[in-house]
């Protein structure tokens, strides 16, 4: 690995993984559809799993309710694009981008608060206890789920897609859709902003150095629990935006949702390594381009293909492919 | 009146006494020396002054005021850093960013930079190098350039020659020695040339307790009582 390093290491796993695949499938349009298709579902992956990765990594918190902000981000997306219905049907370009927008928006104010309350009564009082932090983020989530039923129902939702983000796009025998290329750009415009946020801003700094060692950050004057509160507000509003996101992806929502997200999730946090940003974009799309070639070759061993890939890197590198310094 | 003054300290960690009632005054300017046995609460002392642990009961005075039972960053603000055993330096960061982080609104103090240049020309070399990448000795440089960034009326050191080369213990004597012209050091130390080249006062703690107060001079001139207190930890001298 020492000359891969190089020329970008572990980092350069996804291009790999595309090469392979380009020579098993043999037709070009079928490899840059799963590609775009994989990248795509990587960026809405890596938006519900930075959250989770920079609260593990931070606050050493096992919070397997972080599907309860994916679940309700989609459901509050989807009952905010089913009211605006005429803007988004409508020719007007305008309406369509400011409905889309303002049920984005919605999900992301639902999860920022909803992650106010959850680390504030839910996981503050079990902080440093693994196992009640298992237990009560579990039970929080069995209670997200019976409140979405409450509210929304157990049947299937329709999630109708603006107007603007309908189609395909045809690159030469390739047809792309384009809400998958809006979901890619999104995620790289979060991810960009995430990097910038943690390289370029005093706030970064100490999340970074808080993963590596709280207390030492304490000692140097700042109230790390302050800083806990934004990182997971932070988290479940990328959750939240990550699910809304989900929702026109698959345009049918279900209340199990967040259970389902919540394996690949976990995978893909382990994958990338713990409170790292870059290991998780990375996890994220080497998770989604396997599905998606793994699907197209052998659908069959699609979801598996996830859990041996993951067993195949703990073994190689037992703390991820780039987990933050510790 | 004494800058840090101890009173009584009790301290539990989980179900284990650790500290029983430590008393003991450093006075403000140069060099105060904690010495004692491994095991013997020297760490969770200097842990328990900069509020990482919470005594259960007693007093810990700096400059008149109860600072037991603050969080760790309010004693932080009041003037106290601290440099601990591991040296708690974030590799993931480079020393630039270290740096950074120890300092009160973001911006460095030309001067005081300079000076941090100076004591440790190698932190200048490797400014823009993850800290992780530094020697063992480098990074002990480090964790001391950060606890002197700002202006500090004590600074808590715990065994900050462990492990290093005899080359890099004499600088880091003689930068001990040029930073307690202006600022208190309490420091616990294992190695005792090393203490006593440096110290003016000292305590001896053992079990939990301080067994022994006085001054440096007194106590090295004093054989047998350092024989008997010291006698697993005095290979140094």
């Amino acid at each position: 690995m020492g000359k891969l390093d190089r020329f970008g290491g572990v980092f350069l796993l996804p291009l790999i993984i595309a090469a392979v695949a380009f020579v098993l499938i043999g037709a070009p349009s079928s490899w840059l559809t799963l590609t775009i298709a994989g990248l795509s579902m990587g960026m809405m992956i890596f938006l519900m799993a930075s959250g989770l990765s920079l609260v593990f990594g931070l606050m050493d918190v096992l919070n397997f309710g972080h599907s309860a902000f994916v679940s309700f981000g989609a459901f509050i997306a989807a009952s905010v694009l089913a009211y605006f219905g005429g803007w988004l049907t409508s020719g007007n370009i305008a309406l369509n981008i400011l409905a889309f927008t303002l049920a984005l928006a919605a999900a992301i104010t639902f999860g920022a608060a909803a992650g106010w309350f959850f680390e504030r009564v839910i996981v503050k009082p079990v902080y440093r206890d693994h196992l009640r932090q298992i237990l009560i983020t579990m039970g929080a989530l069995i209670v997200a789920e019976q409140l979405i039923l409450a509210v929304w129902g157990g049947s299937p939702i329709n999630v109708p897609r603006p107007h603007f983000l309908e189609g395909t796009l045809i690159i030469g025998q390739s047809s792309l859709e384009i809400y998958r290329l809006f979901a890619f750009v999104l995620g790289a415009v979060v991810y960009a902003a995430l990097y910038i946020l943690l390289n370029r801003t005093r706030m970064g700094l100490l999340i970074r150095a808080g993963v590596e060692n709280r207390e030492m950050v304490e000692a140097l004057g700042f109230r790390i629990d302050r800083i806990f509160i934004v990182v997971f507000m932070l988290g479940s509003a990328l959750a939240s935006l990550g699910g809304a996101m989900w929702a026109g992806y698959e345009t049918i929502i279900t209340p199990a949702l967040g259970a389902q997200m919540m394996v690949i999730v976990f995978i893909v946090v382990i994958i990338g390594g713990l409170g790292s940003i870059q290991g998780t974009l990375l996890g994220a799309l080497i998770v989604a381009l396997m599905q998606n070639y793994v699907g197209f070759l052998a659908p069959k061993l699609a979801l598996a293909s996830n859990m041996l890939l993951m067993m195949a890197i703990l073994l190689w590198r037992p703390s991820g492919l780039a987990p933050a310094v510790k | 009146m004494s800058l840090l003054s101890l009173r009584g300290v009790d301290v539990s960690i989980g179900q284990y006494s650790v500290l029983h009632g430590v008393t003991f005054d450093v006075p403000e300017g140069g060099v105060f020396v904690l010495l004692g046995r491994n095991g013997a609460g020297k760490t969770t002392t200097l842990r328990s002054i900069m509020g990482l642990w919470k005594p259960q009961s007693g007093q810990v005075m700096f400059r008149g005021e109860n600072i037991a039972g603050l969080h760790a960053s309010g004693i932080a603000r009041k003037g106290i850093a601290f440099v601990p055993e591991n040296m708690g330096i974030f590799g993931g960061l480079t020393v630039a960013e270290n740096m950074v982080l120890a300092t009160a609104r973001g911006k460095f103090d030309d001067a005081r930079l300079t000076r941090i240049y100076e004591l440790f020309p190698a932190l200048e070399q490797f400014w823009d190098k993850q800290a992780w990448s530094l020697s063992g000795g480098q990074k002990q440089m480090l964790a001391v350039a950060r606890a002197i960034i700002e202006p500090r009326d004590l600074i808590l050191i715990d065994e900050p020659t462990k492990g290093l080369a005899p080359s890099i213990i004499a600088a880091m004597g003689e930068a001990f020695r040029e930073i307690s012209a202006n600022t208190t050091i309490l420091l616990v130390e294992q190695n005792f040339a090393f203490a006593k080249s440096l110290g003016r006062e000292m305590a001896v703690i053992e079990d939990g307790q301080v067994v022994h107060r006085g001054s440096m001079a007194d106590f090295v001139a004093d054989q047998a009582l350092q024989d008997r207190l010291l006698s697993l930890s005095a290979e140094g001298a």
